[in-house]
């Protein structure tokens, strides 16, 4: 992007007034809210939120803090990324926790191993063809389950013209549905050791940031992403102006459902074992990242970036909860507080700039 | 004849039992600027939607560039070089101008299906190329529509179709949303696309503009054409009687 551009026909433009990036905003509520958290912590329960008070630990920050606050976002951030492709689309994905709680169950049913202490796998789904496959094998059987889950919601509300919140909506309850009923409720567990390296220690931190670079530079270098932000804009001008819209959407929609996909399959992994309830709930708090980072729920606006700074956000807020020792009752309605308040920021920010 | 550009004969629209175009007669030269009027409803949007692929005639023909066509959809008839201002703009609210002005033609670094590399660099050239053949005046490329003016937005819809090969541009009431030099600007772009020789239909209510840019005035009444008008010879009060049905050309006597 050019900093600054010459005007066009003898007009000068003052790059002092360009508006302030979104991001920028979200990054400041960012450092707002940890200074919040050290600064309470400091005063009323006499520890430091992000540094390291331990005298055996010589280290200037609490790196085990910070750890878990990136990794526990990590997973539900992988969702949150294609959440995000789908939202400046203009759309809305409700069913990713289902498809990752069907496809860490069927995933998993393919990374068992046959031997566990000595003894038979006390959980085995399949006979013993499906045991200790190479670990490509689950990893692309899971992928497989959410490129079609994706690809039938992307296909519904592109050519059957439903509102996407009730094609994601019918899906969400299916594949919840189909998680259930495949092993009958119970959980399928003892996968294989290289099934359960893809999830170990960080990994899924490496693989959120690696995505997260890798669709930052898609969405802003390439058509698809170019197309993302024009569909969420305008659709009919899209339309009009040459844009494969259904295409897009299928797309859109099939990328979202691998990525929540490849996060069941680094739960499971991190997890040793798959459930019937995994992922519940994490469909709206992908969305809540999104929202947190300044994507627009009306589409067209939004970037990777904000994103990610959301999904911190949403980390520090939990972990800032735990460290000053309030109940988990009271993290969920902050969290509901904070979704409300970025919306409402979003939109009074948008009446502002149409007034001006 | 060659210097024809757009011709359409018998054209028809009707709608259920409304018959929102009978039978229009239409001749467009190489490098003539025509305008179309006529009140609410007499066929304007109708025939131009006939022509730009929004819809398909009922019946009649359209020959552009000298062979027939029937354009299914907007983007064959773009194809064909036939480039529309609709009075709805059609711009991304959340682009810039470049990306904008590439809608749906993006250029590339190189190819590789949906995930093709756009060629930022390149589109950014062709657009202050396009702003500046159309003496377009946009503070700042990179903004985006959103934050931008109405006149500014349609000199951006404008230059969309000078972004491009064009055989023929059609502006559906261009200035109806803008305020004096907004509508000032536009005009003269339309003056600067009359010297680079670009075949131009405007639809417009506004009298003054018309006999200030235009050679010709065709005026639709209740579905059809009737009247054809060199500007010199008319004025703004035989433009009026010809729109309310006081008067009716002669070589269309009895269509109305």
């Amino acid at each position: 992007m050019a900093p600054t551009s010459p005007g066009i026909g003898g007009l000068t433009y003052d790059p002092a007034k360009k508006a302030r990036p979104p991001e920028l905003n979200v990054l400041l509520a960012l450092v707002l809210i940890t200074v919040a958290f050290e600064l309470i912590g400091r005063v009323f329960l006499g520890d430091s939120f992000l540094f390291n008070t331990r005298e055996n630990v010589d280290s200037i920050f609490n790196w085990q803090r910070l750890n878990i606050i990136i990794l526990q976002v990590s997973i539900v951030g992988i969702i949150a990324l294609g959440v995000t492709q789908v939202i400046i689309s203009g759309g809305i994905d409700l069913s990713s926790g289902s498809i990752v709680g069907a496809t860490a169950m069927i995933a998993m049913s393919f990374a068992q191993t046959a031997l566990v202490n000595g003894n038979p796998n006390p959980k085995a789904i399949f006979g013993d063809w499906a045991m200790d496959l190479p670990v490509m094998i689950p990893v692309l059987v899971g992928l497989g389950c959410g490129l079609v889950a994706g690809f039938v919601n992307g296909a519904l509300i592109a050519y059957t013209r439903i509102p996407p919140f009730i094609a994601t909506l019918g899906m969400m309850v299916f594949a919840r549905g189909m998680s259930r009923w495949w092993s009958n409720g119970n959980p399928v567990s003892f996968p294989t050791e290289g099934y359960a390296t893809i999830g170990k220690g960080m990994m899924p931190v490496v693989i959120f940031v690696s995505l997260a670079i890798l669709f930052h530079l898609i969405l802003n270098h390439t058509k698809y992403g170019k197309h993302c932000y024009a569909v969420g804009s305008n659709e009919q001008a899209s339309r009009m102006s040459g844009i494969k819209v259904n295409n897009h959407k299928v797309l859109v929609y099939t990328i979202a459902g691998m990525l929540a996909a490849l996060a069941a399959v680094v739960l499971s992994s991190k997890n040793l074992t798959a459930q019937a309830g995994m992922g519940v709930m994490y469909e709206l708090d992908a969305i809540a990242m999104a929202v947190i980072g300044g994507i627009s729920l009306q589409g067209g606006r939004g970037s990777i970036l904000g994103t990610v700074l959301g999904a911190l956000i949403f980390g520090v807020i939990i972990s800032g909860f735990t460290f000053l020792r309030l109940d988990a009752y009271y993290q969920e309605m902050v969290k509901g507080l904070i979704i409300v308040g970025a919306v409402v920021l979003d939109q009074w920010r948008q009446q502002k700039r149409g007034r001006g | 004849m060659t210097d024809i550009i757009l011709e359409t004969r018998g054209l028809t629209k009707h709608y259920g039992g409304v018959h929102a175009l009978s039978d229009a007669n239409f001749v467009l030269h190489k490098g003539e600027h025509v305008a179309i009027m006529g009140d609410n409803g007499a066929g304007k949007s109708t025939f131009v939607r006939q022509l730009t692929g929004v819809e398909q005639p009922t019946r009649g023909k359209i020959i552009f560039d000298g062979a027939e066509h029937l354009f299914a959809s907007p983007i064959e008839a773009r194809e064909a070089g036939i480039e529309t201002v609709f009075q709805n703009l059609a711009l991304a609210d959340d682009l810039d101008v470049p990306s904008n002005l590439f809608l749906g033609r993006e250029k590339f670094l190189f190819k590789l299906g949906p995930f093709s590399i756009l060629d930022k660099k390149a589109m950014r050239e062709a657009t202050i190329a396009a702003l500046e053949k159309t003496a377009v005046k946009i503070p700042n490329l990179m903004n985006t529509i959103r934050n931008m003016s109405g006149g500014q937005r349609q000199c951006v819809a404008i230059a969309r179709t000078a972004a491009f090969k064009s055989k023929l541009v059609i502006m559906d009431e261009p200035t109806a949303a803008l305020g004096v030099q907004e509508t000032a600007q536009v005009e003269n772009i339309i003056r600067t696309l009359k010297e680079a020789g670009e075949p131009l239909i405007l639809i417009s209510h506004n009298m003054r503009q018309v006999f200030d840019l235009v050679d010709r005035v065709v005026v639709f009444r209740r579905g059809r054409i009737v009247a054809n008008l060199r500007k010199e010879e008319t004025n703004g009060q035989d433009v009026v009687s010809y729109i309310t049905g006081a008067k009716t050309g002669s070589e269309y006597e009895g269509a109305a």
